[in-house]
């Protein structure tokens, strides 16, 4: 044929309208089977966030509530026990919260919390995820000597932790406890599982 | 000439009449034409290939019997057994497969850096493997969550973790890989689908475009010369044989070897002292409950002692001086600008990052570019010979040191990362790396001996 070898215009450009489109088509009937390896709509229930009142918390008080089957621990420090942060330091292995996974950027801070006052844990050793016991009283009646600040204690493998999750020198737990993600929804109410609004 | 031959032949004329099933039997067996010395180290591709067919084969049959489901698995494993009929006999061969798989797949790939089969024109060819290399990986990744162990369980969700560090998209990617918010009945779920289906498939595909490359290119040999560059008059390579008979026969002969190795093992040491089958596993997995040391089995464990030796002093003292020296070396021996002008922002991109960017993220990269050197070698390497018979001591030593600190880093892997252990694997982690990067001067600057004409042979 005489044309043998020309491209004919109008027939690429065809093409590549057709490819594209194609190409198109490909990834939005792509997004179904991607979209489907999501966390499922039951497992984001029983994954959710969970509410909790804690208007009801007096100071020295601690409150255990369940998030994704974890012990998460809810505890009012009195201002006793912020006063032991301060003077514990020299005893821990990270006082000042550098281990990045083990807290939200918002609770990076010397009490490890949003208020002060407030501390929220996972209730989970990070030696091998026994879960420690309270012993938030500070001197011998703890049964930890004298000069035991307060803090959790793990019965499993004797981690120490003080009255701010952190981890003491010379225990088989390397890294402190973890403060999971929360929101403070009123002054009187937290959200656990969800970060701070304009939080990353 | 009996009616019985006669028949045979006319039922193949119908056949290769309608598809081409003498074209392809000479094209690929009788008349494929191989080097004549192969030796011991050409043994492990046709090993591979059993080993695929030996682990698709008990497969099928342990998904018979084998449930994925987080309440139901642990115990079907056990039921398979204690309860199937030679269950426990199927279920040992799957397992001593695995690992004789890594086996065979890195010795054969050992055999790439003695002889130089990745080197010209064998590049697309090495790279399919390497493809199939982290497919198999994958593959085994997957299958070790399975029994839903205690191991099982932690080493996935420490792996899964991983992608959690990669900045922006990290903690989505992990959420969309586990189908929940912790390793879960979802993960199990899908590890099943893509264990058994998906990535099988892919794994045969690749394998099928591996010997396609290979065929096409022909294999390379101990001498690292090409058997095409000298023919008979009828186009037959001098130094070549068919595949079959010839080498048909001598890989039965590799196969009986091997699979005496392999039951040997099945049979009466399944577990390998706790180097196949994990003790820990042999515990259903707990949530709230992690080993005393999580670690994965042995093949992925010089990659795991890489991930594990990239912490923040590594990071400043180790890879802060690397990268300098290397840009350095880089922008002293290429006389080229742009060259030089992107050595320096890549260097710098790079220590910028290792101020900013946490080390664990720099682990998850390490343990990447790890298996992506793989990748480079064949325009890495720049010896004007391929095999290691007429290569100098340069390479001769690298070639050492490399093995020796992938093995060291393997057994590292296994162990707690404290002391003196921490201390050789971030030794083993450079010297894993420099064997890559200085590969493009060593090979250059290496006394290397002159190449024969046709293969050595006796």
């Amino acid at each position: 044929m005489s044309d043998e070898g020309v491209v004919d215009p109008r027939r690429r450009r065809l093409l590549i309208i057709t490819t594209g489109l194609g190409v198109v088509g490909a990834a939005f009937a792509a997004t179904p089977f991607v979209k489907s390896m999501m966390p499922s709509a039951r497992a984001k229930a029983a994954g959710a966030p969970v509410e909790v009142d804690i208007s009801r918390i007096e100071p020295g008080q601690l409150l255990t509530v369940e998030w994704r089957g974890q012990p998460v621990w809810i505890l009012r420090r009195t201002p006793e026990m912020l006063n032991s942060l301060k003077e514990d330091v020299s005893l821990l292995v990270d006082p000042d919260s550098h281990v990045d996974s083990q807290q939200p950027k918002y609770a990076q801070n010397p009490t490890r919390s949003i208020k002060p006052e407030v501390l929220v844990l996972v209730g989970i050793c990070t030696h091998l995820g026994c879960s420690p016991e309270r012993r938030l009283e500070a001197g011998s009646e703890s049964g930890l000597g004298s000069d035991w600040p307060g803090g959790f204690f793990c019965p499993c493998h004797g981690s120490k932790f003080d009255l701010a999750g952190r981890v003491f020198k010379n225990v088989p737990a390397p890294i402190n406890l973890r403060v999971p993600p929360h929101r403070y929804v009123v002054d009187t109410r937290i959200l656990i599982g969800v970060d701070q609004k304009g939080a990353a | 000439m009996n009616t019985k031959a006669g028949a045979w032949r006319r039922l193949l004329g119908w056949v290769d009449d309608r598809y081409p099933l003498s074209e392809t039997w000479e094209a690929h067996l009788s008349k494929y034409y191989a080097p004549k010395n192969f030796n011991f180290w050409y043994y492990f591709g046709s090993l591979a290939l059993v080993v695929l067919v030996l682990q698709i084969l008990t497969g099928i049959f342990l998904t018979m019997h084998y449930k994925p489901d987080t309440g139901l698995a642990f115990a079907s494993v056990e039921y398979i057994m204690r309860d199937v009929d030679w269950g426990w006999l199927i279920r040992y061969l799957h397992s001593t497969g695995a690992s004789l798989f890594f086996v065979v797949v890195y010795l054969h790939m050992f055999r790439a850096f003695l002889y130089g089969s990745h080197r010209n024109p064998r590049e697309l060819l090495w790279i399919i493997g390497v493809v199939i290399f982290i497919a198999l990986m994958a593959e085994a990744f997957m299958g070790y969550l399975l029994p839903w162990g205690n191991m099982s369980y932690w080493g996935a969700q420490v792996i899964i973790s991983l992608f959690d560090a990669i900045p922006v998209v990290g903690p989505g990617l992990a959420e969309w890989i586990r189908g929940d918010f912790v390793v879960a009945d979802a993960t199990l779920n899908r590890f099943f689908a893509l264990h058994v289906v998906a990535v099988p498939l892919v794994l045969i595909m690749l394998v099928f475009i591996h010997i396609v490359a290979l065929h096409k290119v022909g294999s390379n040999n101990p001498d690292g010369i090409e058997i095409k560059k000298k023919k008979d008059a009828r186009g037959i390579p001098l130094d070549g044989i068919p595949f079959h008979p010839y080498y048909t026969v001598k890989d039965i002969v590799g196969t009986t070897v091997f699979l005496i190795v392999f039951t040997v093992i099945a049979f009466f040491i399944p577990e390998l002292w706790g180097w196949f089958l994990e003790h820990d596993n042999f515990i259903p997995a707990n949530i709230l409950q992690t080993p005393q040391e999580i670690k994965p089995l042995w093949y992925f464990t010089p990659f795991y002692s890489i991930l594990r030796a990239t912490t923040s002093d590594m990071v400043a003292w180790g890879l802060t001086p690397l990268v300098i020296v290397m840009a350095a070396l880089i922008i002293f021996s290429v006389k080229r600008a742009r060259t030089r002008l992107v050595t320096s922002a890549i260097a710098a991109l790079l220590l910028i990052g290792f101020y900013f960017i946490e080390a664990k993220v720099w682990g998850v990269v390490l343990m990447g570019l790890a298996l992506g050197a793989f990748f480079l070698v064949p325009w890495l390497d720049r010896s004007p010979v391929k095999s290691i018979r007429y290569r100098g001591w340069m390479y001769k030593t690298a070639l050492t040191f490399f093995t020796i600190a992938f093995i060291v880093l393997g057994y590292l892997g296994t162990k707690p990362p404290s002391g003196l252990y921490s201390l050789l694997a971030k030794i083993g982690l450079v010297i894993y790396f420099l064997f890559f990067l200085l590969m493009p001067w060593y090979t250059t600057f290496d006394k290397t001996k002159p190449v024969p004409e046709r293969v050595t042979w006796k």
